[in-house]
C-alpha cells in the first residue's frame, strides 16, 4: 500500500510537467505581444519592458526559469496587467474564497448525493424513488451557470432572503448561494450513480446469503453492501471536482465572489498571461493531486486492486 | 376431396405469400427498441420540432436577430416585453434586438456546435481508440498514459486561454471542443477493441493478409459502431453544456450571433429589472433540449444493450 501511495503520486509529476509545457508553449506562440496597445508603444521601451519580464531570452530559459520559480520559490511571476501586484499576491486573494464555497459544495454534493442514491435503491420502485430519480433527471439538465440565476431570482428578488452577490469576509448568507448554485448536478449525478450501483450490489449473490442468514437489513446494507456500492461513486469524485473547480469560475463571475475564477476571466479578458498561466496551473496542480488521492482511495476501498 | 383440396390451396397460398424469413439485423432490433421507448421517442420529436424550428422560424419574424429595433432603444425594460403587435413574440434584449430571432440563432449555433464537436471527437476517439487497442503491446501503454495525462488536465482553462490567445472563431470552437473531448470515446473505442480484435473473423482477416490499416477501418471500426452511436449521443449535450459554459463567461461566441449559453447570460445579467423573457426564453429551450440529448442518449443505451436495463 504504502509503495503504491508513493508511485502513485511520483507518477502525477510527469503529467504536471506537461501541464505546464502546454500552457507555456500556448503563451509563447500567442499572437501580439502582452504590451502591445492600440498606439503602440516605442521600440526601446519595449525592449526595456521586454527585458524586464524577462521575454527578450531564449525560449528554453524562460521555461526552465518559470518552472524553477514555481518549484522552488512557488513564485508565479509578476502579473502583466496590474503593474504593482505579483501573480502570487493575487492568488493568495482569491484562493481561500475558492476554497471555502467549493469545499462546502464538494461536502453538500456528497453527504446529499449518497444518502439519496442509497435511500433510492432500498426502497426501489417506491414513490420515494421516483421522486428521487425525477430530482436528478432534472438536475442533469441544471447546471451552475443556469442555476445562478434562476436562484437569484427567487431567493434574492422574489423572496429576498439572502443577498444576490458579494462576499462579506464568508459569511454563511453570502455562502449558501454560491454552493447551492455549484453542488446541485454534481449532487444529482452522484445520487445517480450511487442508486444505479446499490441496485446492483442488492441483486448480487453476497447479500442474497446475508438475507437468508437472516441479517437485519440495517446490517446488511451498512456492513456489507455499502462499501462496494460507493466505488463507482468514489470514481466520479475526481471529475466532480474537476468540474467544481471550472464551475468557480462562473460562481465568481455571477456572484462576484471574488475567487480565483473572476481573476481568471479578467485575465482571459485583458490578455494578462501570467495571470492565466497561474490559475491555469494552480488549478491543475490540485486536480492532479485530488485525482490521485482518489485513485489511493479506491485502492484501499476496493481489496481487487493489484497494488 | 373439394374441401381438402380447397384447404390444400389456401395453404399453398398463405406459405407462398410469406417470404422467406428475413434475418433480423442488430441495429433492427435495436431501431425496434428505441422505437418502443416512448420518452425517447417523444424527446426525438421535440428535438426535431425544435431544430425545423429553429430553421424556420426566422422566416416568421419581420425582425432579424442583428438589427436593433430603435423605437425600443434604451426602453427595453418597459417596452421590450415579448407581445404580437410589434413583431418581438419573446421580447427583445437589452439592446432593443429581437429576442426571438436571437433565440432561433442561438439553438442553430448551439446545436452546431453540440454536433460539429462531437464529429470532430468521434473521428479522433475512435481511430485513436481502435489503433491502440488493435496494436496492444507497448503503442497500447504510451497511448493510454498519454490519454490518461490529458484527463487529468482542466480542459477548460487550456480551451479559454486557446480562445483568448487566437481569437474566438467559431471554427476553433468546434474544432477546440473536439480535440478536448475525444479521450472518453477513446478509452470506450479501445475497450471494446480489444474485445473484438481476437475474433474469427478478424482473424480470418489476417490470415487473409489484409492489411492493419484496412483491417481496423473495415472490420473493427463498423463493429464497434453500436457503442459509439450511444457515446455519441450523450456527447452532444455534453458539448453544449461546455460551449453554454464558455458562452455564458463571455469568452466564448463572438457577438452579433449568440448562442443559448450566451443568451443565458445576457438575461442573467438584467434580472433585476424585471426582464425576465430575456432569461427565461433561452432557458426553455435550452433545458427542453438538453433534456431530450439525454432521454435519447438513455433510449439508445438501452436498445443497444438492453442487458443493462
Amino acid at each position: 500500500m504504502f509503495s503504491f501511495i508513493v508511485r502513485r503520486i511520483f507518477s502525477s509529476i510527469p503529467t504536471m510537467l506537461i501541464l505546464i509545457l502546454i500552457s507555456f508553449a500556448l503563451m509563447r506562440f500567442a499572437p501580439g505581444s502582452p504590451f502591445s496597445t492600440e498606439r503602440g508603444l516605442p521600440p526601446e521601451v519595449l525592449a526595456n519592458l521586454e527585458a524586464k519580464y524577462g521575454l527578450n531570452l531564449p525560449w528554453f530559459e524562460q521555461l526552465f526559469t518559470y518552472i524553477k520559480n514555481i518549484l522552488f520559490h512557488f513564485d508565479f511571476g509578476p502579473s502583466f496587467k496590474y503593474k504593482d501586484i505579483s501573480v502570487n499576491e493575487i492568488l493568495a486573494q482569491g484562493f481561500p474564497v475558492t476554497l471555502t464555497y467549493g469545499l462546502w459544495s464538494f461536502v453538500v454534493a456528497v453527504t446529499v448525493g449518497i444518502p439519496l442514491g442509497i435511500i433510492a435503491a432500498i426502497r426501489h420502485n417506491t414513490a420515494l424513488d421516483y421522486a428521487a430519480v425525477g430530482i436528478t433527471i432534472g438536475a442533469q439538465v441544471l447546471p451552475n451557470f443556469v442555476m445562478a440565476p434562476i436562484l437569484v431570482i427567487i431567493f434574492s428578488l422574489w423572496l429576498e432572503w439572502l443577498p444576490g452577490g458579494g462576499w462579506n469576509g464568508g459569511q454563511w448568507q453570502y455562502v449558501i448561494l454560491p454552493v447551492i448554485a455549484l453542488s446541485t448536478s454534481y449532487m444529482a449525478s452522484i445520487a445517480r450513480i450511487a442508486r444505479s450501483s446499490m441496485l446492483e450490489v442488492l441483486h448480487s449473490n453476497f447479500i442474497r446469503t446475508a438475507k437468508a442468514k437472516g441479517l437485519p437489513m440495517r446490517n446488511i446494507i451498512l456492513r456489507h453492501a455499502l462499501k462496494p456500492a460507493l466505488l463507482p461513486v468514489v470514481t466520479y469524485l475526481g471529475p466532480a471536482f474537476v468540474g467544481m473547480i471550472t464551475g468557480s469560475v462562473v460562481i465568481d463571475m455571477y456572484f462576484s465572489t471574488g475567487g480565483m475564477g473572476q481573476f481568471f476571466v479578467d485575465a482571459a479578458l485583458s490578455r494578462d498571461y501570467s495571470l492565466l498561466m497561474g490559475v491555469t496551473i494552480l488549478f491543475g496542480v490540485m486536480t492532479i493531486l485530488f485525482n490521485a488521492v482518489v485513485d489511493i482511495a479506491y485502492a484501499w476501498l476496493d481489496p481487487k486492486i493489484r497494488l | 376431396m373439394l374441401v381438402n383440396k380447397k384447404k390444400m390451396e389456401s395453404m399453398a397460398d398463405s406459405m407462398s405469400s410469406h417470404a422467406p424469413i428475413e434475418g433480423r439485423s442488430l441495429w433492427q432490433d435495436a431501431m425496434g427498441r428505441f422505437m418502443h421507448n416512448k420518452a425517447a421517442l417523444i424527446s426525438l420529436i421535440v428535438l426535431v420540432t425544435m431544430i425545423a424550428t429553429s430553421f424556420i422560424g426566422p422566416y416568421l419574424s419581420p425582425w432579424d436577430f442583428e438589427s436593433i429595433d430603435w423605437a425600443l432603444l434604451g426602453n427595453a425594460a418597459e417596452m421590450g416585453a415579448p407581445s404580437i403587435e410589434n413583431g418581438h413574440y419573446f421580447g427583445t434584449d437589452d439592446l432593443g434586438r429581437d429576442q426571438f430571432a436571437r433565440v432561433m440563432v442561438g439553438t442553430q449555433i448551439s446545436l452546431m456546435v453540440g454536433i460539429v464537436g462531437t464529429a470532430v471527437a468521434v473521428v479522433v476517439g475512435v481511430l485513436y481508440g481502435a489503433i491502440s487497442g488493435y496494436f496492444g503491446g507497448r503503442l497500447d501503454n504510451v497511448m493510454m498514459r498519454f490519454v490518461d495525462i490529458l484527463m487529468s488536465i482542466p480542459y477548460m482553462f487550456i480551451l479559454i486561454i486557446l480562445f483568448v490567445m487566437f481569437g474566438r472563431s467559431i471554427y476553433l470552437l468546434f474544432i477546440g471542443l473536439g480535440l478536448f473531448s475525444w479521450m472518453d470515446m477513446a478509452r470506450i473505442v479501445r475497450g471494446q477493441t480489444l474485445a473484438i480484435k481476437h475474433k474469427e473473423y478478424i482473424e480470418a482477416a489476417v490470415a487473409a493478409g489484409v492489411s492493419d490499416f484496412k483491417i481496423i477501418l473495415k472490420h473493427i471500426v463498423p463493429n464497434l459502431l453500436g457503442i459509439v452511436v450511444v457515446y455519441t449521443s450523450l456527447l452532444i449535450p455534453g458539448l453544449i453544456l461546455t460551449e453554454s459554459f464558455i458562452s455564458f463567461l463571455g469568452l466564448g461566441i463572438q457577438e452579433p450571433l449568440t448562442s443559448w449559453g450566451a443568451l443565458i447570460n445576457d438575461g442573467a445579467k438584467t434580472i433585476q429589472y424585471g426582464t425576465l423573457w430575456q432569461l427565461l426564453f433561452p432557458l426553455a429551450f435550452f433545458v427542453t433540449g438538453l433534456f431530450c440529448f439525454f432521454f435519447i442518449g438513455d433510449g439508445l443505451r438501452d436498445a443497444f444493450d438492453p442487458k443493462d436495463r
